[in-house]
C-alpha cells in the first residue's frame, strides 16, 4: 500500500491545498497551529477555574493553570456571600428558563403550524409582519413594555420575563419551525384529515412528534439564552430574593469589589456550569443549529 | 385566497374557514398587538414627551430629538464608543472566523473537537461570568499583566480603568467569540463544489488564485449574512460594558455603549421620553445600516442565478 502511494504521489498534479486532507509535515504544522489557538482560546476559562480552587493570596501572582493544592473554600464563601444564597438565584433562574422553554415551544409551534399548514384570510400579511418583527431591536419597545408591566403589577415578579415567551415574542423560533414544518410531507396530514382528524389533532399527533429536532433546538437555545439573559432581569427584578444567577453574580461583584476574587471566580464558574453541561450533552445539536439557521451565537 | 378558489362561498364562510388558524395564531397575535405593535406606537409617542413614570407624559414636540443632535455630549460619546466598537470588533471577528473555518475545512482530523473548542466562547460569552473574568484579565493586577511580567518583565497598566484602553478590552472580548460565525462559514465552505477546485488546479491555478477566484466569491453570501447579523448584535451589546464599568460607562465614558446610555437615561434617571427618543435613533441607525448593506450587496455579493 505504501509503495502504491509513493508511486502515485509525485504525479504531475499541481500542488493544491484542496486536493484532499494535508499529510505529513503540513498536517503536523496545521495541528500545531490549531492546538495553540485552541489553548489560547480556552486559557482564560481554565485559568478562572483553576484560580477558583486557589487560596486567595495566590491568584494574581500566578498565571499558571496547574493548581498547587486544591481548596474549595472559595466556593463556600461565595455560595453564602450575599443576603440570599446562590441556591435561591439558581432556583429563580431555573424556573424562568424552564417556563421560557415551555412557552417558546408551545406558542411558536402553534403559530408556525398555522403559517405552514392552514389556509386563512390574511396569511401572507401576517407572515410578512412576523418576518418584520425579526429585525426590530427590542430597545424600541422596552419602555412602553415596562410601563405596561408596571401597571399590571408585574414588576418584581417573573411574569415580564416569562409571559412574553407564551405569546411567541421570540419570532425567530417561529421562523425556524416554519422552515422545518415545510420539510414534513403534506401527504401525512392530508391522510390524517381524510381519516377525520381536525387541525388540532394533526398538530398534536402528527406535526409535533415529527418535529423533535427543531423542538429540541428551540428548547436548548431558549434555555441557554434565558439563563444568560441579563438586561431584562436587570430591568424587572429589584428584590434580591427574586434575582437570577446573572443578577446575583453582578450583586456579588458590587459587594465584594476587588476584595475576594476567589469567591467571585468560584461563583462565576458555578453560573457557567448548566450551560457547560448542555454544551457537552448537546454539542452536535447546538452546532448544527448554528450552521443550518445562522443563529447569532 | 379561499374565497377566490370557491366563488360561491361568501365572506361568512371565509371567516369560518379561517377561524381555526386564528385560534392557532392567537398567542402570537396577542403578543404582536400588546407587546410589539402597541409598544412601538407608544414609544414613538413617548419620544415626543417628557415622562418620568410618575406624572403623565408631557408633550414637548421635537425637543428630545433636538437635544440629542445638538446638545448632548453623552450622546456623542456613546456614538463614538459604539461605532468604534462595531467597526473594530466585526471585521476582526469575521476575519478570525473565516481564517479558522478555512483551516478546519481541509479534511483535518479532529475537526469536531477543534470546532467545539472554538465555539465554546461564543456560547458562554454573553454571561456575566465572562464579563467578570474579562474585568479580572485586564485589571492592573490581572492575568494579562501577570503574563506580561512573567514573559517580558514588563509591568503593564490597569487596562480596564484606563480610558485609552478600556474599550479595546471589550473589543477583544467580542473577537474572542468568533465561534458562531466560524461555524456558519464552515457550513458555507462545504457548499462549494469540490470539482471546481479540481478543475482550477488542472488549469494551473495555485492555492492563492483558488482562494480569490473560487472560495471568496462563492462565500460572499455567507460573509454578507454574518456581517449583517454580527453588526446588528454589536450595536446592541450591553452586558460586558455594564459589568466592566460597574454600570457607569466609565472611565470617562470610554465604555458608554449606546444601549448602556439608553438604559441609564430610562431607568437610572427616569427620563423615559428621552430614552424612547434614543431608542428610535438607534432603530434608524440600524435600519439605515441594514438598508445600506442590502443595497451594496448588489455590487459585491455573488449569487448563483
Amino acid at each position: 500500500m505504501t509503495t502504491e502511494i509513493s508511486v502515485a504521489a509525485p504525479a504531475a498534479a499541481p500542488p493544491s491545498v484542496f486536493a484532499g486532507p494535508p499529510k505529513g509535515i503540513k498536517a503536523i504544522l496545521l495541528h500545531a497551529i490549531l492546538f495553540v489557538a485552541s489553548l489560547a482560546m480556552l486559557y482564560p476559562l481554565i485559568w478562572m477555574f483553576v484560580s477558583s480552587l486557589r487560596p486567595e493570596e495566590e491568584i494574581f501572582s500566578n498565571p499558571s493553570i496547574i493548581p498547587n493544592h486544591i481548596d474549595f473554600s472559595s466556593y463556600w464563601r461565595g455560595w453564602t456571600g450575599l443576603r440570599f444564597s446562590f441556591g435561591t438565584f439558581f432556583w429563580n433562574s431555573l424556573v424562568i428558563s424552564v417556563l421560557s422553554v415551555i412557552g417558546n415551544m408551545m406558542s411558536c409551534s402553534l403559530a408556525a403550524y398555522a403559517f405552514t399548514r392552514l389556509k386563512f384570510a390574511g396569511r401572507d400579511f401576517w407572515f410578512a409582519l412576523m418576518l418584520g418583527t425579526l429585525m426590530m431591536p427590542q430597545h424600541v419597545v422596552l419602555i412602553p413594555q415596562y410601563v405596561l408591566f408596571l401597571n399590571l403589577g408585574w414588576v418584581d415578579t417573573i411574569a415580564p420575563l416569562v409571559v412574553p415567551k407564551f405569546l411567541a415574542v421570540d419570532a425567530f423560533f417561529i421562523f425556524l419551525m416554519v422552515q422545518f414544518f415545510r420539510g414534513i410531507p403534506k401527504e401525512l396530514d392530508e391522510a390524517a384529515a381524510m381519516d377525520g382528524c381536525g387541525p388540532w389533532r394533526i398538530y398534536w399527533r402528527i406535526m409535533l412528534p415529527l418535529s423533535m429536532p427543531v423542538l429540541a433546538t428551540t428548547a436548548i437555545f431558549t434555555f441557554i439564552w434565558t439563563w444568560d439573559e441579563f438586561f431584562a432581569p436587570l430591568v424587572y427584578l429589584n428584590d434580591m430574593g427574586s434575582y437570577t444567577v446573572q443578577l446575583g453574580l453582578r450583586a456579588f461583584v458590587d459587594s465584594t469589589g476587588k476584595s475576594d476574587w476567589g469567591a467571585l471566580f468560584a461563583m462565576s464558574v458555578v453560573t457557567l456550569v448548566p450551560v457547560l453541561v448542555l454544551f457537552v450533552l448537546f454539542q452536535r445539536l447546538l452546532i448544527e443549529g448554528i450552521a443550518t439557521t445562522g443563529m447569532k451565537r | 385566497m379561499a374565497s377566490i378558489a370557491q366563488p360561491s362561498s361568501g365572506l361568512g364562510q371565509t371567516v369560518r374557514k379561517s377561524l381555526p388558524a386564528y385560534g392557532f395564531l392567537s398567542p402570537w397575535l396577542i403578543g404582536l398587538f400588546c407587546l410589539t405593535a402597541g409598544p412601538v406606537l407608544a414609544s414613538l409617542y413617548l419620544s415626543f414627551t417628557n415622562f418620568d413614570l410618575i406624572q403623565t407624559p408631557r408633550w414637548v414636540g421635537t425637543a428630545n430629538y433636538e437635544r440629542i443632535f445638538t446638545n448632548d455630549p453623552k450622546f456623542i460619546a456613546a456614538m463614538k464608543v459604539t461605532f468604534t466598537y462595531v467597526l473594530l470588533s466585526v471585521p476582526f471577528k469575521l476575519a478570525f472566523a473565516l481564517m479558522l473555518a478555512m483551516a478546519l475545512n481541509r479534511g483535518i482530523q479532529g475537526l469536531s473537537i477543534y470546532r467545539a473548542i472554538f465555539y465554546l466562547p461564543s456560547l458562554l460569552g454573553a454571561s456575566v461570568a465572562i464579563a467578570v473574568l474579562w474585568r479580572q484579565v485586564f485589571a492592573g493586577d490581572g492575568l494579562l499583566n501577570a503574563v506580561l511580567k512573567w514573559a517580558f518583565g514588563y509591568q503593564g497598566p490597569s487596562w480596564i480603568s484606563n480610558p485609552d484602553y478600556a474599550l479595546y478590552t471589550l473589543v477583544s472580548l467580542s473577537i474572542w467569540q468568533f465561534g458562531s460565525p466560524m461555524i456558519i462559514f464552515l457550513a458555507g465552505l462545504r457548499q462549494i463544489p469540490q470539482d471546481m477546485y479540481e478543475a482550477a488546479s488542472l488549469d494551473g491555478a495555485g492555492p492563492m488564485r483558488q482562494m480569490f477566484k473560487i472560495t471568496l466569491p462563492l462565500l460572499t453570501p455567507v460573509i454578507f449574512f454574518n456581517g449583517v447579523i454580527q453588526t446588528i448584535e454589536a450595536f446592541k451589546a450591553f452586558t460586558p460594558a455594564f459589568i466592566v464599568s460597574e454600570g457607569t460607562g466609565g472611565p470617562v465614558d470610554s465604555t458608554m455603549f449606546y444601549t448602556l446610555y439608553l438604559y441609564l437615561e430610562g431607568f437610572a434617571y427616569l427620563r423615559m421620553g428621552y430614552a424612547s427618543a434614543l431608542a428610535w435613533v438607534l432603530v434608524v441607525i440600524i435600519a439605515f445600516f441594514t438598508a445600506f448593506s442590502f443595497l451594496s450587496a448588489k455590487y459585491w455579493v455573488h449569487y448563483d442565478d
